[in-house]
């Protein structure tokens, strides 16, 4: 007679089976929606061709002006015409996306840090200290804040890309504080909080290493929204000519063209195809962004 | 009820001198004042002159001294000159302020008149193809950039149709009052409002959708139900009572948006309102009316928000309780 003899691997994989992670849950339910894995795909396929077509182009070539070739139409040579300096518009169209994607994801990244911080330490000590924070928070999101930006872009000295960076940051955090107060303060009510503080761990160990993780999903839906909401913003404000300085090129930059009458119309080859393509990524985006918002609540989960 | 309102206004009060504060900042900040800004390129005057004048208009005084004297006219509706268009920057605001509060009034109305019907069809019939249509453009309304949307507005139907003027607010040969008069600011004002208004829709009938399909199950609408209220009036008379009421005092709260829009869409359509003033002073580095424009714009925000609070606690008792 033997004994049964438990399997531990077996059991461990059952568990994983029965608790997916959150990453596999989100990859279940885009694979469910064919909208959001087509997004995906094509989202990918801008971002990897963004990121790496740079590396074959010669860059020098692409500033570089020739009088000769101003204003072409598209042609096999130039597959998206050429601008006022005879410059190659979809190679500009390129390094445009990665700009604009690369300073989209340091927005979002660092006002998520921000956003984050400020909103598990007004949640997690609450009371009089929330009181304050919420005061202040609340009296920042009246702000006018896409005008604050244009002064402050105007102000700031040696204006470069991390100022710029910093500046969208600084006012791009408020909503995500606010909604993680909201779930912290839900949070400092349980148990395992109580647990870890009369064990006497730090606050800020129990607010980064026990709160925070369970509060990941919310960040991460969160951050895949404001993702393209940031793009939105840096392209506009680029438009506007507030946004990267002249020699860093973004989507902006090219859509800025249209604000003289004779190019929208006749020229329309340097602003449209930059225009059609931030609106395919904000699209992608956003589908891919509400397939991990339904991944992230089992109650609103299609697959 | 009294004392909520009282308590909610209060707050408003240091909010008002916080952003003043930060506004005067600056705009002290800012390179080169309007002293430089106006004579700097003028190689007749010498520094000793700008020296003069700046002492003349108070610019070298301490901080504090110049903010009192700032805040003080301010209250009093005069924001000083302009020195690009050397007149009062009261005056020259007066005089864009209507063609801006005309393109927000219609954007709000036309947001409305488009999410309110949407948003009750969408949260009534869920799961029909009427829902899922409203909710896909509700998708598209989300996803696009304002900018984008006005400048393929523009595109379509300014430049390939035809059909609207490419920008402006009026033609100005055309005596005013006359029906020809209101028939060209009409065609003038269609496409910035449409621009703004059809992405603009997204959260009236997100919010009226959602609250709908909870409103719905709720025990007093199924008591309605059980008394034999026709389907019709347990919409119109029960749920849309307590699902409209908060959509009117969003109002407020849209007018955030409707500020940030008007700089996009005023640039776009060059239409002569408040934010194109905002975008042509700051590159002429005209900083009283920029100051002059941030601070309206923070306190038109603060008071909308004000009111939208107050309304929101008329509405909705369960707010006041704190």
């Amino acid at each position: 007679m033997t004994n049964p003899v438990i399997d531990e691997k077996k059991l461990i994989a059952q568990e994983k089976l029965n608790n997916p992670s959150l990453l596999r849950t989100i990859w279940r339910e885009i694979m469910h929606d064919k909208m959001a894995l087509g997004s995906l795909i094509l989202f990918t396929i801008i971002v990897l061709s963004a990121y790496i077509s740079p590396l074959f182009v010669d860059q020098t070539a692409l500033t570089r002006v020739n009088f000769l070739n101003v204003w072409k139409p598209p042609s096999l040579d130039n597959w998206v015409g050429t601008d006022d300096g005879g410059r190659d518009v979809f190679g500009q169209l390129m390094i445009g996306t990665r700009n604009s994607l690369t300073i989209g994801v340091a927005v979002t990244l660092i006002a998520g840090l921000i956003g984050l911080t400020y909103g598990l330490i007004s949640g997690y000590y609450g009371g009089a200290a929330d009181n304050v924070m919420m005061r202040i928070l609340e009296f920042l999101m009246v702000l006018p804040s896409l005008m604050f930006i244009i002064v402050f872009v105007t102000i700031v000295p040696n204006y470069n890309v991390f100022t710029f960076i910093l500046i969208m940051s600084i006012f791009a955090w408020f909503g995500k504080a606010r909604l993680i107060r909201s779930r912290a303060l839900q949070e400092r009510e349980l148990d395992y909080i109580n647990a870890s503080k009369t064990l006497g761990t730090p606050s800020f160990k129990i607010m980064f290493f026990e709160m925070f993780p369970n509060l990941s999903s919310l960040v991460i839906v969160n951050m895949t929204l404001t993702l393209a909401n940031n793009i939105g913003i840096e392209t506009g404000l680029t438009f506007l000519g507030f946004g990267l300085p002249a020699g860093t090129p973004s989507l902006g930059t090219l859509i800025s063209f249209a604000r003289n009458p004779d190019i929208i119309k006749n020229k329309w080859w340097v602003w449209l195809p930059a225009a059609l393509l931030i609106l395919v990524m904000m699209l992608c985006i956003n589908y891919v962004g509400q397939a991990v918002k339904r991944a992230s609540d089992a109650r609103q989960r299609l697959a | 009820m009294l004392k909520f309102i009282l308590r909610r206004a209060l707050l408003m009060i240091p909010q008002l001198i916080l952003l003043s504060l930060i506004i005067f900042m600056l705009s002290k900040a800012m390179p080169g004042d309007a002293v430089t800004g106006a004579f700097m390129s003028n190689p007749n005057v010498s520094p000793e002159q700008v020296e003069k004048i700046r002492e003349k208009l108070g610019l070298n005084d301490p901080w504090y001294e110049q903010y009192g004297r700032w805040i003080g006219k301010a209250v009093q509706g005069d924001f000083g000159q302009s020195y690009v268009h050397k007149q009062p920057v009261t005056s020259l605001l007066a005089g864009r302020i209507e063609n801006t509060v005309l393109l927000s009034l219609f954007t709000a109305i036309v947001i409305y008149l488009l999410a309110i019907p949407l948003g009750i069809v969408a949260g009534r019939w869920t799961d029909t193809w009427a829902d899922k249509m409203i909710v896909t453009y509700n998708y598209f309304a989300f996803a696009t950039p304002l900018f984008i949307f006005a400048l393929l507005m523009l595109f379509l139907f300014s430049f390939i149709l035809g059909w609207f003027p490419i920008g402006g607010s009026g033609n100005i040969r055309i005596d005013p009052g006359s029906w020809e008069y209101i028939v060209d600011r009409a065609k003038h004002l269609f496409l910035p409002v449409m621009s703004g208004a059809l992405i603009g829709t997204y959260g009236t009938i997100q919010y009226l959708r959602n609250d709908i399909i909870d409103q719905k199950i709720k025990d007093y609408v199924k008591t309605a139900r059980s008394k034999g209220v026709p389907e019709g009036k347990v919409y119109t008379r029960h749920i849309l009572r307590n699902s409209l009421l908060p959509i009117a005092a969003f109002l407020g709260y849209e007018i955030t948006g409707l500020i940030s829009g008007s700089i996009f869409i005023e640039s776009i359509y060059s239409y002569p309102g408040l934010g194109q003033l905002f975008l042509q002073s700051i590159a002429q580095r005209d900083f009283t009316v920029v100051t002059a424009l941030v601070m309206v714009s923070g306190a038109a925000v603060i008071i909308g928000t004000l009111l939208s609070d107050i309304i929101l606690s008329i509405v909705d008792p369960r707010i006041r309780i704190e």
